[in-house]
This record gives structure tokens, sequence and C-alpha cells, in this order.
């Protein structure tokens, strides 16, 4: 599907590591990481992505959040939230 | 001072008392001296245990101890008396009465002390019997007897049963300011539902039709009552989008910051001449072999633009396409349409940003709707429906006619200009003019006379009188017409040697416009006027021009050698503020420019396919007073 090129098309581009895209469980539905680093990063940035969205909606309920970027010395996490989110690492 | 005398007095006064008490006085509210210190002084005192004769307990301990007086005299007699002795028998009698007393109190209840009873008597014996006084008994308020007994403990014995406990789950949770908010919304979705179902279904459809149209044509918004999702890959569109933007932003990092922040500080020094920044290259891989044959603004989403695909070689004629891109996402386009035939014009429309008209080289004309999901126009023309013959080289769209029915007008080579409208399904023509070339009526085979008609190449409808607008022919004539003749011109201009290739009315002055052609000139005319205003002699073939929209008197325009040249008449009336090479040079020529309505930026479009996007300098970019 067009979705499938978009990742794919993702992946592809210039700087990025790796993709994820978790589904509302925490369950990795698809990724382009082993799946030991996969289960990690799941478990580690799934928590911290409702902390952010609840952080967001509790100072204004009709806010949400769109996007949050960890951006560390070595590399930048991306992910944007949905009811499936996607993780992407770039360095 | 030895030798003073002191006098000493003795008073009354008690020397420990204190001279002057104050007391708190509520009445008044303040403090207040007592009169008289009290001077009495004590020196010693001592509790004593003496009772009055003449009182009741004086009376009842004189009866008690004058009976026992009274024996105690005659034991003083009898026995041989010392006084210790006598004392101590007389501490025996009180002992003794007291046993006697107790006894007395005792016979009237039924346990027996045998020995004080025995106590008793023998004291009672000891003594000559006097007349016992009858002595007044210690009586107990209450009568209380004590009696007692105890029963057989029975042997205790446990016996217990135990139930499996209920299985407890621990639950919590916590409570933040958004779930309250998603609670109550969806209290009010229910409500809102419910009273949906109750209204006629033709209220329904109607009230979904407004919230489609409101929908936004980039972002689709996952709501209950839009799109259905089905797969799990589908959830993901829009955050795949979102990412896939995220990480262009990423690389074209600092071509984002320089277009959003980076201002040329030299052109202070420049001399009011402008240069253009060079900032992304949109292409895509399909339409390597295509030139870009139209470019033009999105007016809703200032960042998302169209460019059509086709060819200008008379030779080498194939397919085209129809492609959107948007700076947020520099390398893949968001749309893409392909279709038979080469694209040579595309425009939006200004109320419904979701429309696109579209000419093709091949006379075609069509509508896409980018709402549908289909690559297929929502409306073609064809062979009867009345296609140009030729192709079709400017479409442009029009304010809705009487029955708000859409429509456009599109001008072609076959000497028509025709205006369609979206009635229902279909595209409708009406042929509003037609171009004859005066002078050019042939003499045909057996003696006709045929009526040659100019090739239109370019129009222009005026921004505020409807009925009026300009079109550019192949001859190099410009046409003033009106919408109401439909055979005659109000003017004509004798404008280019060569091919009109774009002619455009300025956004603020009314009578102004400006024309381009590929005779090496671009003219500015009056348009009641037959001579130009402005001449400007560009040393090579002109692809377009086009005002900008910030400012009346700035304009650009490129040339078949990959140049722009930017004009500021306010400035400098003679020559180019900026003349630039923008598109690579090599076997390539830009073909088209746009102004992007808001920000500072135009779109070049070159022969191999390529936009590219370039910011101009604030020398480029002064506004007139």
């Amino acid at each position: 599907a067009e979705v499938e090129e978009t990742l794919k098309r993702i992946q592809t581009h210039k700087g990025v590591v790796a993709t994820m895209v978790i589904n509302a469980e925490g369950v990795p539905v698809r990724t382009t990481l082993d799946n030991s680093s996969t289960v990690q990063n799941a478990s580690l940035l799934r928590p911290l992505t409702e902390k952010a969205r609840s952080a967001v909606r509790d100072l204004d309920p009709e806010n949400d959040l769109t996007f949050l970027r960890i951006k560390s010395k070595k590399n930048e996490i991306m992910i944007a939230p949905g009811k499936i989110s996607i993780k992407t690492t770039a360095e | 001072e030895l030798k003073e005398e002191f006098t000493r007095i003795l008073t009354a006064n008690n020397p420990h008392a204190p001279q002057n008490i104050v007391r708190y006085s509520f009445k008044k509210g303040a403090y207040k001296p007592v009169g008289y210190v009290d001077q009495m002084a004590v020196h010693f005192s001592m509790n004593g245990n003496m009772i009055p004769k003449d009182s009741d307990e004086g009376r009842r301990q004189s009866i008690r101890s004058g009976s026992s007086a009274g024996r105690h005299n005659d034991f003083q007699i009898e026995k041989a008396s010392v006084e210790s002795s006598a004392v101590t028998s007389e501490e025996a009698e009180i002992k003794d009465e007291e046993s006697t007393g107790d006894t007395k109190a005792a016979e009237e209840k039924e346990t027996e002390e045998p020995g004080t009873t025995e106590a008793a008597e023998t004291a009672e014996v000891e003594e000559p019997p006097p007349p016992k006084v009858k002595e007044q008994k210690l009586a107990n308020q209450f009568n209380f007897i004590e009696r007692a007994s105890r029963t057989l403990n029975n042997p205790m014995r446990e016996r217990a049963c135990q139930s499996e406990p209920t299985p407890c789950k621990d639950f919590s949770d916590t409570v933040y300011q958004w779930k309250i908010y998603d609670a109550y919304m969806e209290e009010l979705k229910e409500m809102e539902k419910s009273k949906e179902k109750e209204k006629p279904k033709a209220q329904v459809s109607k009230r979904q039709e407004e919230k489609k149209e409101k929908k936004k044509k980039k972002g689709r918004k996952l709501t209950s009552l839009e799109i259905q999702v089905s797969d799990d890959m589908n959830k993901i569109s829009r955050a795949a989008k979102l990412m896939e933007r995220m990480v262009n932003q990423n690389t074209f990092d600092d071509i984002a910051q320089d277009f959003k922040y980076f201002e040329d500080v030299s052109d202070e020094y420049r001399n009011q001449q402008g240069t253009l920044l060079p900032l992304w290259k949109f292409k895509y891989g399909k339409t390597k072999r295509l030139a870009v044959t139209a470019i033009s603004w999105n007016p809703k989403y200032k960042d998302l633009f169209a460019a059509g695909y086709g060819s200008y070689d008379f030779m080498k004629q194939g397919e085209g396409m129809l492609v959107l891109y948007t700076m947020k996402n520099p390398s893949f386009p968001e749309y893409v349409f392909s279709s038979e035939s080469g694209v040579m014009c595309l425009d939006f429309h200004n109320d419904h940003p979701n429309l696109m008209a579209v000419g093709f080289y091949d006379g075609t004309v069509a509508v896409y709707n980018l709402k549908k999901a289909t690559s297929q126009p929502s409306y073609k023309s064809g062979a009867k429906t009345g296609k140009h013959t030729e192709p079709v080289w400017q479409v442009k769209w029009q304010k809705d006619d009487m029955d708000n029915n859409l429509n456009f007008f599109s001008v072609s080579s076959d000497g028509r200009i025709v205006s369609w409208t979206l009635v229902k399904n279909e595209l409708v023509h009406t042929d509003v003019i037609k171009l004859s070339a005066k002078g050019t009526t042939m003499q045909g085979p057996e003696g006709l006379q045929l009526q040659t008609f100019g090739c239109g190449t370019s129009f222009d409808f005026h921004k505020k009188i409807d009925w009026l607008f300009l079109v550019g022919t192949e001859e190099g004539k410009i046409y003033k017409c009106s919408k109401c003749y439909s055979s005659q011109f109000l003017d004509v201009f004798e404008a280019h040697q060569m091919a009109v290739d774009s002619v455009s009315w300025n956004p603020y002055h009314l009578k102004v416009f400006i024309s381009c052609s590929s005779d090496w000139t671009v003219k500015i005319w009056d348009h009641t006027i037959k001579t130009p205003m402005f001449v400007y002699d560009l040393k090579c073939a002109v692809g377009d021009v086009a005002w900008s929209p910030y400012s009346s008197t700035v304009f650009a325009a490129v040339t078949i050698d990959c140049k722009a040249h930017v004009f500021d008449l306010n400035i400098n009336k003679y020559e180019s503020l900026c003349n630039q090479l923008v598109v690579v040079r090599k076997k390539n020529k830009a073909t088209h420019i746009q102004f992007n309505p808001v920000y500072p930026v135009v779109i070049v479009g070159d022969e191999h396919g390529h936009v590219t996007s370039l910011k101009l300098s604030p020398n480029l970019r002064k506004m007139p007073k």
C-alpha cells in the first residue's frame, strides 16, 4: 500500500538507521532492527510517549501530542504517535 | 557619715507584704491598684484534730469513750495499773471495741469468724459484765451481702472453619484532566449521535457532507465518522507521513533553516542588486524525460504546489504527469497523477483548493479532485464533448455561474476560447470566442473562403473586471476581449514578433499588464494605450513572466538560457535587479516561474523535470510605500 511505500522511503532515507512500528499494546508490528533491540526500545519508549502525551493533554485537554523527538549525543530518536506509533532512529 | 542617725520604727506592717498590688478591672479595662494590702503574716500554723465537746461528733465520741472510760476506771481499780499498761489496755479496749464492733457487724452476716467471736467473747468474759451499751451498728447503706458460688468450668474446645478468600486484584489508575475531558467528549458524542438518529436521514447526509468538506487535504484525521480503517497498516498512514516529513526536515535541515531565517546581509552593499538563494530541488524519478510545462501554487495551502509535466517538443509527444509537491517534504511528491498525453497547463480553483483544471497536449481538458483517492480525473472532456483540436495552452477558473456550477476557461491553438461548466457529472462546453486572424481569409478549394483562426497561446482574466480578459496568440498579437462579445475583440495590440508566451495583469495596477514572448522581449502595457510602456530585451527567448504578489512593481522572468531575471520598476526601470543562473545549464531550459503568495520564494521549472525553489533576497522584496 501507499503506507508501505512511505515507510520504505523513510527507511532508505539518508541517515536513518532503523524504523519500528509498534501497536497500542507495545508489541512491535514491524521493525528493521534485530529482535532484542526492538523489544527493548519498544518497552522503554512506549511509556515515555504515554507520559509525554499525558503531560501535553493535562496542560490543555484539547491539545494532543503530534511528535516527539529525543536528541542525544550519538543519535536521534523520532516518535510519531498515533493509534500505532512509528519510531525512527537516525544518526 | 558614720555618725548619721538612723531612726528605727516598729510598725505593725508586714515587711514581706507587697506594697502595691494592682488588679485588672474588666469594667475599666485597666489595671487598678488595690487600696488595702493585707498585712497579716502567719508565722506558724498546725492542723489539729480536736473536736469541740458540744458538736455531734464530739458527743458521739464522748459516749463511746464514756462507756469504755467507765470500764477503764474499773480496770484501773482492779488491776495493777501502770500507766503504760492502762494505756495498753486502753488500747486493747479500743481494739476490742473495734473487734466487737466488727463482730457485731459480722453477726448480721452468717459467716463466722470463730477467732474473732471467741476473742470477743473472751473479751466479754474478761470484762466484768457491765451493762452493754447498745452501740450503734455500723450498717452499710445497701445492706450488701456477698454471696458467691462457683460452677464447673467446661473445657473449651476450638472449632474453626475457613472459606477460600475471594480473589482480590489490585487496580490503580491516575486521573488526569484529559481523562475527565475525554469522558465528557464521549458523552457529548453519544448525545449527538442519538439526536442525529432522530432527525430525518436527508439532514444527516448533508451534515456528513459538510464534515467531509472540512476535512483537511493533507492530514487524514482519524475520527469515527470518517475513514474506516480496516488494515493495521493503514492506521499509521498519518504517522508515517509525519515521520517522513520530519526525517526530511532533518536531512535538509540547513535548507529549512535558510528558508525560514536566512536573510542575505550583503544585499546592503550590493547597490540595489539582489540574489536568489537556491533552496530545495524537487524531482520525481518518473518525470525524468518530461519537461515542466506548468506550475502553480495552491491558494489554500501555501506550501503545496502543482507541477504539470509534458513535452514542448512537437515530435516527441508522450505521457504526461501531474505531480503535487509540498515544501515540507522535498524528497517525494504528495500526489501523482499520470495521463496519456502531456499536461500543458493547470490551475487551482480559488474557493475549492482541491479542484484542479488541467489542459493537455491532445486538446482535452480535465478536472482533478484531490480529495478523491483515484488517480483519474473527475471530469474529462472528450471528442464528443467539444475538446480542442490543438493543445490547450492555458486554463483558468472563473466564478461560479448562476446555478452555482463551477466553470473554467481554456484557450488553445485551434483558435477557440471555450468555457467549460461542471454540470452534475459532466463537462459542458460553450464556445466563447473564436479568434479570427484578420486578413487571413484564404481561398480554399472550390472557391470557399476559409477563415483561419489565430492560435491562442495564453490568456489572463482581469482581477476586478469580470468580463475583461486578454489573449496572447502565436502571431504575436494580444487581443483584449470580453466574455459578452463572441465574435469581436475590444482591442488588438501588436505586441510581439513571435508567439506570446504569457500575459498577465498586474495584481495592483488594474490597467497594467505584462507580456513576454520568444522574441526576447518582455513588454509592459497599459491597456488603454496601444504602445507598450516598457520594453525589456533579455537577449534570449523568454519562457515565462510573473508579477510578484507583494509588490506592484516587481516581476520576474525566466529565459531559455536558464536565467531568472527579477525587475523592480520602483528601483530601476531599465535593468534587472537580479540576473542569475537558476538551473543546471546542460541542455536545459527554464520553462516557468511562479511566486509563492506568502513566502519570499519562487519556483522555477525546467526541461529536465526538476522544480527548483529559490529564496528572494531582501533587495528583491522591497514593498512599495
